[in-house]
């Protein structure tokens, strides 16, 4: 039963293919929560680089060109602690999923000055490496595919538990390549033993610098699900509602049916793969947030100029922030022989 | 007086019945084998994989990060090597999250020579383990603390990794080795738990002794023999051989050796080193992995740097010969890793030693 729903050519990414959702609008004000948390994300982005830029941090890593994608993920996701919740095993580029769970994005800041209250690693971590165990958004790691090997794990106890709550794994077209990712096709599918896991993949079409067309003989990744009986579908991730009906209809299948489901959604990378290769907004690429924007000019829902209020507003206060954040500890050398055991078994609600 | 093996399997057995255990997996690990060496026969929770040792290690963090107490197998250290980045996943995972998420899991594999497994059954794994910061790492040389290791890596919070030195899998417990609670005669254990061979097993249902639980703590040493003259830090398989060689050069040539089996790789019993050492003044390292960047020779740094002024002898470490694998022929594997003549040549050396 596949639902592929376009072809994965870079046509999808460079934005001229048909959008599917446009005769499906979202409550609109559903669309202003989602434009308002891309910006967010956009704009928390934009910070970070600039930090980066400054000295205020050694590496920048994200997600512009994922918020079209990545803020339905995180709105439509059971957010919550433990087995009766979703988990969510992410990437680095998944800043827009966590201010739509809800993170502040000052936090974020903290991350890139590592400093020792950055709450998700305590200044021992890029930027973008998010954990939150307090919404079940596992530990993110530097290697891109070692998610995919440990998803089916939540999934299994989930399914143990004839838990509610799915499992959520996401990574990028290049780490495909990897085994992990056929590690979790395999256990996500053995018969009679299926798992509650949604396997997404979001393709911007290159690893670090080398175009995905040059190293995959797959038309799309999502095709890889059919041999494992998986409904797939590979959708264009820089539209909203595209996104979100694609995600909706995912979440819904893998909720209800207790199985594993593939999607892939063709998105941009708009500032490069990282500070290492410069960081520039590139302008070749759809930029899924400016073609939101002009959805909703269509659509009388917002103003260019409330718009550019709203970007200038966050633009100012995550400046203001980055200049709080700047004055606040960096972690003490003797820091490091902090959290090497645990005392407690904390993910099993000891306390 | 269980085996090893059986040790193993009594202590999964009551880790799932008692102490939370809920999945323990890997390749063939399920019925109807239950382990290539009978390790988890019969247990409710166990459960076969496929043929994939990242899978396998994967499932077991996602396992434990859900609050799962997962025990998963690889079948051979020798298939381990393909997984090393998910157990530097596993031991880094609370220290990279700042103690957000800890990753209580077990990780079992049968390590070393000595069952004539030729290249890819006989490799050791405690210098990859003990490089492998965030782990807890256990090796037990006898069926009782392989009983009580195992069950204090299962209530652990932490990754353990209980390494299986797979020669002593089916040696039989020495007086003073038995688990409390197992019937003191072999065949009537074996009786109870070991199911039979072929169509009979499948309607066989084990009859489980009343055991007591009985915690070997993960970091205490213990002392296999005493004896004045020099020190044996050792663990696995090498500490049966070590109290061997001891033995007979007790007998023959009055030296008295003191064979401390650590059980701990990390962390370490440094205490317990530490006081042998100030006995005997006299050190051999004993362990099968390769010799270059070898878990001994970092003992020795250690000794060398704090314990200096104690030493009559310079240490001496015995261990793998720094070739590829181990070759098949008895010649080959015995010249590849430390036996028992050897090591009573590197004591008799190292107790005339004269500063």
């Amino acid at each position: 039963m596949s639902t592929t729903a376009q072809s994965a050519s870079s046509s999808l990414a460079s934005g001229s293919a048909t959008s599917h959702g446009s005769e499906n609008h979202l409550a609109p004000e559903l669309q202003l929560r989602i434009h308002e948390l891309m910006l967010k994300a956009r704009v928390l982005e934009e910070r970070l680089i600039t930090m980066y830029r400054q000295g205020d941090g050694y590496f920048w890593i994200g997600g512009p060109g994922e918020e079209a994608f990545n803020v339905p993920l995180g709105l439509l996701a059971d957010k919550g602690t433990g087995l009766q919740h979703d988990y969510l095993h992410l990437h680095y580029r998944s800043s827009a999923t966590l201010l739509a769970l809800g993170a502040d994005p000052v936090d974020a800041l903290r991350q890139m000055k590592n400093t020792a209250t950055d709450p998700y690693s305590r200044g021992r971590n890029f930027a973008g490496h998010y954990s939150a165990r307090k919404w079940n958004v596992a530990p993110v790691s530097s290697p891109i595919e070692v998610q995919y090997s440990i998803a089916p794990g939540t999934a299994m106890a989930q399914r143990a538990v004839g838990s509610k709550g799915i499992t959520i794994v996401t990574g990028g077209d290049a780490g495909s390549a990897e085994g992990d990712f056929a590690t979790c096709l395999v256990w996500s599918s053995r018969k009679g033993h299926e798992l509650p896991i949604l396997i997404l993949v979001t393709n911007n079409q290159y690893g670090i610098s080398t175009p995905w067309d040059g190293q995959h003989g797959e038309a799309r990744v999502s095709d890889r699900g059919k041999a494992f009986g998986m409904p797939t579908a590979t959708v264009d991730g820089n539209d909203v509602e595209t996104s979100w009906a694609a995600l909706k209809k995912a979440m819904d299948y893998v909720r209800t049916e207790r199985k594993p489901y593939l999607l892939e959604a063709m998105v941009s990378r708009l500032n490069g793969h990282s500070s290492a290769s410069g960081a520039n907004f590139v302008t070749t690429e759809v930029d899924c947030l400016a073609r939101f924007e002009k959805k909703l000019e269509e659509r009388k829902l917002r103003t260019r100029s409330e718009m550019d209020d709203m970007r200038a507003r966050f633009t100012e206060e995550l400046l203001e922030a980055s200049k709080r954040v700047r004055e606040e500890p960096q972690p003490k050398p003797e820091s490091i022989w902090d959290y090497v055991f645990a005392d407690k078994n904390y993910v099993a609600g000891e306390s | 007086m269980a085996t090893m093996i059986q040790a193993i399997r009594m202590a999964l057995h009551v880790g799932e019945e008692r102490l939370g255990v809920t999945d323990i997996f890997g390749e063939d690990v399920g019925p109807p084998l239950g382990g290539v060496f009978t390790g988890t026969q019969s247990l409710k929770t166990a459960w076969n994989t496929p043929l994939d040792e990242r899978g396998v290690i994967g499932m077991a963090i996602g396992l434990a990060l859900a609050g799962r107490r997962p025990v998963a197998e690889i079948q051979f250290c020798d298939y381990a090597f393909n997984t090393i980045d998910l157990l530097k996943i596993a031991g880094n995972t609370y220290w990279a999250s700042a103690g957000d998420w800890n990753v209580p899991m077990v990780m079992m594999t049968p390590v070393g020579a000595g069952i004539r497994g030729s290249i890819y059954h006989s490799h050791s794994f405690d210098a990859q383990a003990t490089r492998t910061p965030g782990w807890k790492i256990v090796m037990p040389s006898n069926p009782r603390d392989a009983y009580g290791l195992m069950l204090s890596a299962i209530v652990d919070p932490n990754p353990v990794m209980f390494l299986k030195p797979k020669a002593l899998l089916r040696v039989k417990a020495l007086p003073g080795e038995e688990i409390p609670g197992e019937p003191g005669d072999l065949k009537t254990l074996s009786k109870m738990i070991d199911a039979p061979i072929g169509e009979a097993r499948n309607k066989w249902k084990p009859e489980w002794p009343k055991l007591e639980e009985l915690y070997i703590p993960i970091g205490k040493a213990r002392t296999a023999r005493e004896g004045r003259d020099v020190t044996v830090l050792t663990y696995g398989r090498n500490v049966p051989m070590a109290v061997a060689a001891a033995d007979e050069l007790a007998s023959s040539e009055k030296i008295e050796v003191e064979v401390i089996d650590l059980r701990s790789l990390h962390p370490y019993d440094w205490d317990a080193i530490k006081a042998s050492v100030k006995k005997t003044h006299r050190v051999l390292c004993v362990n099968e992995d390769t010799e270059v960047t070898n878990f001994g020779e970092h003992l020795i740094r250690r000794v060398v740097e704090e314990l200096f002024y104690e030493l009559y002898a310079p240490p001496k470490l015995l261990a793998g010969a720094h070739i590829p694998g181990i070759g098949l022929s008895d010649n080959l594997e015995q010249a590849s890793v430390p036996q028992k003549e050897g090591i009573k040549n590197a004591l008799r050396e190292l107790a005339r030693h004269e500063p």
